[in-house]
């Protein structure tokens, strides 16, 4: 059986200027340990399907119209509500996109992990070592030192990597990771996808690395998957598709992706007319 | 932080100042020598004797001599005794604080219970049709004047249902009795503008990136709204609430004049009445030094509810 599998899911959004089709029937399956990487513009549609997952998305105005979420043998869009609780955090733990304004200012970091990590593990006795551990687990120096600062006294990289500590501290079973470097300098950037890395071999865990950008995803996914406009146009092993793209799209993304030394042309851009024209 | 203090304090001098100025201009210019001794002396005093008033009270001074003397005395909290009573400042204010605040002080925290608990409850149904129904009564109750309130309570809830007496003040327990009307009306006065002002607050504070983190980590709805959105929220609304602390003890002028409550306000109003000018400076006076108090006590409060702002 599979760590996660999506059947034909469709995500409406009812707003007052009308409905917004966000995704538009997608398949994916993820095993226990896989990585998945989704890959695709921004408004694809990846961060929808990604929250969609613990059903994280605001009811209303979101709509399930279609298909299922079916998260180890369980339906999630027919869940109560204290069973989605124990998801959430428990087995499938997010990381999101901006660390500055993802964490609650007015909390100290111990503070925050210890509230998932009381949640989910209440067994646990000694939070704040475990605390200690995670941190000290994504790359974070003197750890005990920082149990008690605030937010905002830490630089950008450092308040993501205690997301992704927070994150791990209930040891979920499956991390989404939603644009996790996109807010960070590329230096940063650097680090932290290689701290992904660490984790990956270090952790049984899966993991969805949802981002716009083809570059960062060698070397790390199993799997990708291609969204445009709400639907999946390419599905496969990475290595396959980064060497042999059979979507336009496919290849016009990965046309995108900088290369050191590559002689300077301009910039590639996307037809989308044409595209959607082409039946994506 | 000692240090903000102290900087804090000296900003808020010129601010005195100009008060002092203020109340000059008005009390000691606007309002002639002539005026000031009929107040003092009455309409059918003689000439003679308000020209010796005049004298005694040292109005026919040179302006920047009388302003020396007026700044003096207000910098020193030396207020002249007042004309109707003839009793010092300090004893009458003294005496004012306790009935004010018998009243504000229970008013205020029970109108700001109120509020919090219903904005709270409003976010938690958002856009349903109780939220819809709760927003329609408070808007309609913030359109109601002050004294629709009082007439509402002292002719139906008082006189025609005979649950509290109509106005009047007792010394000890017994007071009980005769505050509990005016306190409620006091916490409902402003509960639908806080409750509107409220929820605005919190829906704002709702659709922050924090707030998905912690749906994301599984905590429940309330405890999502009772901590995460609480606590960000109440660092908003201290503004909002601490500039009020000057009203409960300058007392609430309407509620304590209509339901005879002798506090400040009441002495205010009856001052006013009589054109008895010490009083009426007095009680402009302390407003306004409690008023740059609270605006030192927002700061304050700030820095200690979010971490991210540091005196200094
Ligand atoms: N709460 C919402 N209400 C209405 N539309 C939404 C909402 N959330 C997302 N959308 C729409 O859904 C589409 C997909 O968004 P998203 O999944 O965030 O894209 P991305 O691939 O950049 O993560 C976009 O067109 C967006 O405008
Ligand atoms: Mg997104």
């Amino acid at each position: 059986m599979p760590l996660l599998e999506i059947r034909n899911l469709a995500i409406h959004f009812h707003t007052e200027g009308g409905v917004v089709e966000a995704v538009k029937g997608i398949n994916l399956t993820l095993e226990k340990g896989e990585t998945l990487a989704i890959v695709g513009e921004s408004g694809s549609g990846k961060s929808v399907t990604g929250l969609a997952l613990t059903r994280l998305l605001p009811e209303p105005p979101t709509r399930y119209t279609s298909g299922e979420i079916i998260f180890d043998g369980k339906s999630v869009l027919t869940m109560k509500a204290d069973e989605l609780r124990k998801l959430r955090g428990g087995r499938i733990a997010y990381v999101f996109q901006e660390p500055s304004t993802s964490l609650n200012p007015v909390f100290t970091i111990r503070n925050q992990i210890a509230e998932a990590i009381q949640l989910h593990r209440p067994e646990l006795r000694d939070v704040d070592a475990e605390i200690i551990k995670h941190l000290d687990l994504v790359g974070i120096t003197n750890p005990a030192q920082r149990l008690h600062d605030y937010p905002h006294q830490l630089s950008g990289g450092m308040q993501q990597r205690v997301m992704i500590a927070m994150a791990l501290s209930c040891q979920p079973d499956l991390l989404v990771a939603d644009e996790p470097t996109t807010a960070l300098d590329v230096t940063i950037q650097a680090q932290i996808m290689e701290q992904f890395r660490e984790l990956r071999s270090k952790l049984d865990m899966a993991i969805i690395l949802i981002t716009h950008n083809f570059g960062i995803i060698g070397n790390f996914a199993d799997k990708v998957a291609v969204m445009f406009r709400g639907k999946i146009v390419e599905y496969g092993a990475t290595k396959d598709i980064l060497g042999n793209p059979q979507h336009a799209y496919t290849k016009a993304l990965i046309q995108c992706i900088p290369r050191l030394g590559a002689k300077k042309r301009r910039l590639i851009t996307i037809d989308h007319a044409a595209l959607e024209a082409a039946g994506a | 932080m000692l240090n903000y203090l102290i900087r804090r304090l000296l900003y808020a001098v010129p601010i005195l100042l100009g008060v002092i100025f203020l109340t000059f201009v008005l009390f000691r210019v606007v309002n002639t020598p002539e005026h000031a001794a009929i107040n003092a002396l009455g309409p059918k005093s003689s000439v003679d004797a308000r020209n010796a008033w005049i004298v005694n009270n040292g109005r026919d001074l040179p302006l920047y001599k009388q302003f020396a003397t007026h700044t003096i005395q207000l910098a020193t909290f030396d207020f002249q005794p007042s004309i109707t009573t003839k009793r010092p400042m300090g004893e009458t204010f003294r005496e004012g604080v306790g009935p004010s605040l018998c009243v504000t002080l229970p008013g205020f925290i029970l109108g700001l219970c109120l509020a919090l608990v219903l904005s709270l409850y409003q976010v938690f149904v958002r856009n349903s049709a109780a939220d819809r129904t709760i927003t329609l009564i408070c808007v309609v109750m913030m359109s109601l004047p002050t004294m629709v309130y009082i007439i509402f309570g002292q002719a139906v809830v008082a006189l025609g249902l005979g649950w509290f007496p109509v106005s009047g003040f007792t010394k000890g327990l017994d007071a009980v009795r005769f505050l509990l009307l005016p306190v409620a009306i006091m916490a409902i006065i402003s509960l639908g503008y806080d409750a509107r002002m409220f929820r605005a607050v919190f829906l704002e504070e709702i659709a922050q990136d924090y707030v998905r983190t912690a749906h994301a980590k599984g905590l429940s709805a309330t405890r999502v709204l009772s901590r995460h959105v609480l606590k960000n929220g109440l660092i908003a609304l201290i503004t909002l609430t601490v500039g009020q602390l000057p009203k409960l003890i300058m007392g609430t002028l309407l509620i304590e004049s209509f339901f005879g409550i002798p506090g400040i306000g009441n002495v205010m109003v009856q001052g006013i009445q009589t054109s008895d000018e010490p009083v009426v400076l007095a009680c402009a006076y302390l407003g306004a030094l409690l008023y740059l108090a609270a605006l030192i006590l927002t700061d304050i409060l700030y820095a200690a509810a979010d971490p991210r702002i540091r005196l200094s």
